[in-house]
C-alpha cells in the first residue's frame, strides 16, 4: 500500500503540470458559480428569455469546447496508443499535421454538436438556429479559438509530454469565469475586465446576447473578436513549431511514457 | 552511388549526460549492420538521430549523401522503422492500420501492396481484425508490414524480435533475409538477441556508455576476443568498459 502511495506520489513531485491539476478544478469551479451567482442576485430583471439565452450560450461555448478538446483528443489518442513516434517519422510536414488535425477536429466537433442542437428545441423550445447568418459568424470564431487552445495544448503535449494531459482537460474551464459566457463583461471586477477584454469570447458571447435580446448585430464585437482569433491563431502555431523544435532537442519524441 | 546511411560524429548530450559520444559508422547498400549494446548504451538515441526525431547535438546522419536535419521530411520517405515500444493505433483493423500508413507515405498502387504484404507476412487471417486483439506474434508482423510499405531504401529496426516464441521469431529472421536480398535495402539492427545478430548481421558495432567500443564481422569479434560466440563477446565488452 506504501509502494503504491509512493508510485504515485514520486509521479506527482516530479510533474509541475499534476499539481496544477490538483489545485485548478476547485479553484475555476468556484470563481465561474460565484460570478453567475453574482450577476443573477444583482441583475434579476436582466433577462426576459433566460432560458434561451443561456442554454444558447451554453450551446456556443460547447462548440468552443468541443473543437478544442477534439484537437487535443486527436493528440492524445496517438500517445496513448503508442502510435506518437510512427507519425513524426512519416513523411508529414508540421504544417500537413497542424491541418490534418483542425479539418478532423472539425468533423469530431460536429458529431458531438449536432445532436445536442436538435435536441434543444422540442426538450427546451430554444434554438440556437434563431441567431441566423450571425451563428455562422460565431460559430466560426468560437472554432478558430478553440482550435487555437487546442494548438496551446498539443505544444505542451509535445513539450513535456503526457503529464501535460491533465492540462488539455482543464484549459477551456480556465476560460469560462474570463470568457463572460453566461454575464456581461461589467460583471467581472476591474482587473479581470482588463484581461477577458484580450479573449475573443467575451466579444463573442456579448454579440450573442445582443442578437437575442435586442434582434441587432454589432459587427464590431465580431470584428474585434476575429482580429483577437487571428493574432492568438498565429501564436498557437508558432507555439507548436516551437515545441517540436524543443521535442527533437529534449527527446520527447522518443520518450513520450510518464 | 551515395551511402544509403552514413553516421559522422555524431553525438548527443541531453541535461548534461553524453548519450551518445561521437560515433561514426556506415551502413551500405544491401547490408545489414548490427547495433549491440547493454541497456543505456544510446542505441536508440542513435536511432532517434538518424530518423530525425531528435537533434544531434554534434555531428551528422546521413541518408543518401543528405544531411537529414537539412531536409528531414524528404527523406523520412526512404525510411521506417519498427520497435517493440511503439504501436499501431489499437482500435484500427489491420487493413485500416495498413492503409493509414500507406497514403501517409504516399504509396502507389497500395491495394497491390497490401496484399502483397499480406501474402508475405501471414496477415490473410487477421487483416480485418483489430490490431489491439492480435497476439504479440501477429502484431509484430503487422508493425513489419508497416515499416516495409514505403520499400525504404534504409530500415532501422528495434529488437524486432523481442518477446516472440522461437518459431515466429524464425519467421521474421527468414522474412528479413529474403526481403533484404530481394531489395538491398540498408538495415541497422538493434537487439540482444546475439544468435540473430550473428545469423544476420554482415558487421556489428558494440556500443557502451554512448561510444562505438568495438566494430567488425560477428567472426572476426568472436575470434578478436578469444570467445565461442557473440554472447560471450557481448557480456565480456560490457564488463570490462563497466570496470573502466
Amino acid at each position: 500500500m506504501y509502494g503504491l502511495f509512493l508510485r504515485h506520489f514520486y509521479l506527482i513531485k516530479s510533474s509541475l503540470p499534476r499539481i496544477m491539476d490538483l489545485i485548478y478544478w476547485p479553484t475555476i469551479q468556484i470563481i465561474l458559480w460565484g460570478f453567475i451567482s453574482k450577476f443573477f442576485s444583482l441583475y434579476s430583471n436582466y433577462y426576459n428569455d433566460t432560458l434561451g439565452v443561456i442554454l444558447t450560450c451554453a450551446i456556443l461555448y460547447d462548440i468552443l469546447f468541443r473543437s478544442s478538446i477534439s484537437f487535443n483528443m486527436l493528440f492524445l489518442e496517438e500517445i496513448w496508443s503508442r502510435n506518437f513516434t510512427n507519425l513524426f517519422i512519416a513523411p508529414l510536414k508540421i504544417k500537413e499535421i497542424i491541418v490534418s488535425l483542425i479539418f478532423t477536429a472539425l468533423i469530431r466537433t460536429l458529431i458531438g454538436l449536432v445532436p445536442a442542437i436538435i435536441l434543444t428545441s422540442p426538450l427546451f423550445g430554444v434554438s440556437i438556429l434563431k441567431l441566423g447568418f450571425p451563428l455562422l459568424l460565431l460559430f466560426l470564431s468560437l472554432y478558430i479559438f478553440g482550435i487555437t487552445l487546442g494548438l496551446f495544448v498539443s505544444a505542451g503535449l509535445l513539450r513535456f509530454g503526457p503529464s501535460f494531459e491533465n492540462i488539455a482537460w482543464s484549459s477551456l474551464f480556465l476560460l469560462a469565469p474570463l470568457g463572460c459566457i453566461y454575464y456581461p463583461l461589467e460583471i467581472l471586477p476591474n482587473f479581470f475586465q482588463i484581461i477577458a477584454k484580450g479573449l475573443p469570447l467575451v466579444y463573442i458571447f456579448d454579440e450573442t446576447r445582443n442578437i437575442l435580446l435586442n434582434s441587432s448585430l454589432d459587427y464590431e464585437n465580431l470584428k474585434q473578436a476575429y482580429i483577437l482569433n487571428l493574432i492568438y491563431l498565429a501564436l498557437g502555431i508558432g507555439l507548436f513549431y516551437f515545441a517540436f523544435i524543443r521535442a527533437r532537442i529534449k527527446g520527447t519524441l522518443i520518450n513520450m511514457g510518464e | 552511388m551515395k551511402t544509403p546511411l552514413e553516421v559522422i560524429n555524431l553525438s548527443k548530450v541531453y541535461n548534461n549526460i553524453n548519450a551518445v559520444k561521437d560515433i561514426s559508422f556506415k551502413v551500405n547498400r544491401n547490408e545489414i549492420i548490427g547495433i549491440l549494446g547493454p541497456n543505456g548504451c544510446g542505441k536508440t538515441t542513435t536511432i532517434g538521430m538518424i530518423l530525425g526525431l531528435l537533434k544531434p547535438t554534434n555531428g551528422k546522419a546521413l541518408i543518401n549523401g543528405i544531411d537529414i536535419e537539412t531536409n528531414r521530411v524528404n527523406l523520412l520517405d526512404n525510411l521506417n522503422f519498427i520497435s517493440p515500444y511503439i504501436e499501431l493505433p489499437k482500435k484500427l483493423t489491420v487493413k485500416q492500420n495498413l492503409e493509414v500508413y500507406g497514403r501517409l507515405y504516399d504509396v502507389k498502387n497500395l491495394k497491390t501492396k497490401i496484399e502483397y504484404l499480406s501474402d508475405k507476412l501471414r496477415l490473410q487471417d487477421i487483416i480485418n481484425k483489430i490490431t489491439g486483439e492480435l497476439s504479440s506474434g501477429q502484431k509484430n508482423r503487422v508493425s513489419l508490414a508497416k515499416s516495409i510499405i514505403n520499400d525504404p531504401t534504409v530500415l532501422l529496426l528495434d529488437e524486432p524480435t523481442a518477446s516472440l516464441d522461437p518459431e515466429t521469431g524464425d519467421f521474421i529472421r527468414s522474412f528479413l533475409e529474403n526481403y533484404q536480398k530481394e531489395r538491398e535495402t540498408s538495415i541497422l539492427l538493434a537487439s540482444h538477441n546475439m544468435n540473430e545478430v550473428e545469423r544476420l548481421c554482415s558487421s556489428v558495432l558494440m556500443m557502451n556508455k554512448g561510444s562505438i567500443i568495438d566494430q567488425g564481422k560477428p567472426a572476426d569479434l568472436i575470434k578478436k576476443h578469444g570467445r565461442k560466440n557473440m554472447e560471450e563477446v557481448f557480456l565480456k565488452l560490457s564488463r570490462e568498459k563497466n570496470e573502466s
